[in-house]
């Protein structure tokens, strides 16, 4: 059995009254791509927050490559090789793509120029911005374009190229199809496989069930502050998870998937009979 | 490099070079060397105000009290030197208030989260009304090392140059470097285009900002020596519109009043366009009320200008 890269144990997390993530257990395998969907409200932003150092939890464990690891900040995060890509992007739109990519972590000059002077190398960053382009396959006209003369999608694709060139364990995505159209939503799918590829593991937190089931190796399902059932979209059904979220299935112990009783009458029970 | 109208500055280039064709032409003054060494000589300490104001306005701020806290500077230094201080003292402590006051305003806009039109409002009426109780009228100052950047000059192509312009145009060159070459140019730039961006990129937005603050009161210190080297004499009610004339010239300079875009260099230039305006408009012998309106539509043309080119971009 392959070690987790990103693991976490009893995470719990309170504000005021509210408890946002309520023991959450969390395992990241290599080079897979997992979904983590939940209802709203179900706590998997805080959840995500968490892995990614923007929410520091109350109890429990965060291991990388088995290490435990306290995230007081986003950057603790980043140093430890997770990078995330938030819902609004966080790119500076009056900036370039290659400033955008480099942005908080530029490259100094070799040498005294560097040191002194303090001067920026831009050739290298624009290189180096332009290689990433590449070789993920986004198509741009100029890596000196600014952010906003981009399509959202492309734009989408400079959060992502910048998590993956900075990213050396873990690449997390927030809703990175959710504003998007049909045909950006699959080159965006397309640019998670190959992130995928290259051996970098994506964490992908999705309401779109057509996105999830296409892309991931595995599916997290949250409900009510913690994993409810981790299920792998070659096995179940759409159905199957939505279901899991809502409460109207649950997994059991030995990770059958079975009606709640009591629960609503849903009829998913008998469809997964009769599709059996 | 391309050159096309959205690269900042072109434009307020383009309209500096028309100003003074027309003004050449139509007036027989105004392209005499000394009547263009006047012109530089006059931008200077609104120039290098603006300077000050260009940085904070990257960050999406203002500063209403920059020219009061240059005045209170040159004040505090005259007064020093009259009391009898030592020179190089009365300077450092003139510098070290209007730093410290450009400070205290970045920690209330960093700190606090005031917004900055407030806090600068407030400051002005502050300093202006600390600087009449201070001393109530002009405090006139013969001092070499406080008037060493007006006093002292050379030529340079025929046009006599004062150490303050130099100083000045040295001043430009370095922040030009600092906004475009480094790190914390870059920053500079995010933070006024986009704070929670900047943020979530592990840039240190309060630190940014308020070393933005820190160094633009350094500027408005400079400027009241710059001041005293012109006028040799401290007064209370000088550079009253001040505040606005810098803020006329970062604008007609392209920069942007939301923040996040904008550069020194076209700061240099529209301060240039005002004085350019203004004096050739004078030779014109055009009355100074007029001169006024042709400056107040100017910024509202730039203004409109900025906000157009933006719609396009969206």
């Amino acid at each position: 059995m392959n070690e987790p890269i990103l693991q976490a144990r009893g995470l719990v997390k309170r504000y005021g009254k509210v408890t946002a993530i309520d023991g959450a257990d969390f395992d990241l395998l290599p080079g897979e791509v997992l979904a983590v969907v939940g209802d709203n409200g179900a706590g998997k932003s805080s959840l995500i927050k968490a892995l990614s150092g923007a929410v520091v939890p109350d109890e429990g464990e965060i291991r990388v490559d088995g290490q435990p690891v306290h995230f007081r900040g986003p950057l603790d995060a980043r140093r430890a090789g997770i990078e995330t890509v938030y819902q609004d992007l966080a790119l500076a739109p009056a900036q370039d793509i290659a400033s955008n990519l480099f942005l908080g972590r530029e490259k100094r000059l070799p040498g005294w120029r560097g040191s002194v002077l303090r001067a920026l190398d831009a050739k290298a960053m624009r290189a180096q911005a332009q290689q990433v382009l590449d070789e993920l396959g986004i198509n741009i006209k100029s890596i000196l374009q600014p952010v906003e003369t981009l399509s959202g999608g492309q734009r989408q694709a400079v959060a992502v190229a910048r998590a993956a060139a900075f990213g050396t364990k873990v690449v997390i995505m927030d809703e990175p199809t959710a504003a998007l159209g049909v045909a950006e939503s699959a080159k965006v799918l397309e640019l998670i496989a190959k992130i995928r590829d290259r051996g970098l593991p994506v964490v992908l937190i999705s309401h779109n069930m057509p996105h999830v089931f296409e892309i991931a190796d595995r599916v997290h399902v949250h409900r009510l502050g913690r994993r409810a059932a981790v299920v792998k979209p070659a096995d179940s059904t759409m159905n199957e998870v939505v279901g899991l979220l809502t409460g109207a299935l649950r997994m059991g112990e030995d990770g059958v998937v079975e009606e709640v009783r009591h629960a609503v009458t849903t009829g998913l029970g008998e469809h997964r009979k009769s599709a059996e | 490099m391309t050159l096309n109208l959205r690269t900042p500055a072109v434009g307020p280039t383009i309209a500096l070079v028309v100003a003074v064709v027309v003004f050449s032409v139509t007036t027989s003054t105004f392209l005499e060397l000394d009547n263009l060494s006047l012109v530089v000589e006059q931008s200077l300490v609104v120039g290098t105000m603006a300077l000050g104001q260009t940085l904070i306005i990257l960050t999406a701020g203002i500063d209403l009290a920059n020219a009061a806290n240059t005045v209170l500077a040159t004040l505090l230094m005259a007064k020093l030197v009259v009391g009898g201080a030592p020179s190089w003292l009365a300077l450092l402590a003139g510098l070290a208030v209007a730093a410290f006051i450009g400070g205290v305003t970045g920690g209330l806009v960093t700190r606090v989260k005031l917004p900055p039109f407030i806090v600068t409002l407030g400051l002005l009426t502050i300093l202006t009304a600390v600087s009449r109780i201070y001393t109530g009228q002009s405090v006139p100052v013969t001092d070499p090392l406080l008037s060493w950047l007006g006093t002292r000059r050379y030529l340079f192509g025929g046009i006599e140059v004062t150490y303050g312009m130099t100083v000045a145009v040295i001043m430009y060159v370095v922040l030009w470097y600092a906004l475009t070459r480094t790190s914390w140019g870059k920053h500079v730039y995010a933070v006024g285009n986009e704070p929670e961006a900047a943020r979530l990129s592990g840039i240190n937005v309060r630190r940014t900002v308020l070393s933005v603050y820190l160094i633009a009161g350094l500027i408005y210190g400079i400027a009241a020596w710059q001041a005293l080297g012109r006028v040799p004499n401290a007064d209370p009610n000088a550079y009253q519109t001040g505040n606005l004339d810098s803020i006329t010239a970062v604008v007609l300079g392209g920069t942007s009043l939301f923040g996040g875009r904008g550069s020194v260099l076209g700061t240099l230039v529209g301060a240039l366009i005002v004085t350019v305006l203004r004096s050739g408009l004078t030779q014109a012998g055009i009355d100074d009320l007029y001169q006024n309106v042709a400056t107040g539509v100017l910024v509202i043309a730039a203004v409109a200008l900025d906000r157009f080119s933006r719609g396009r971009q969206r």
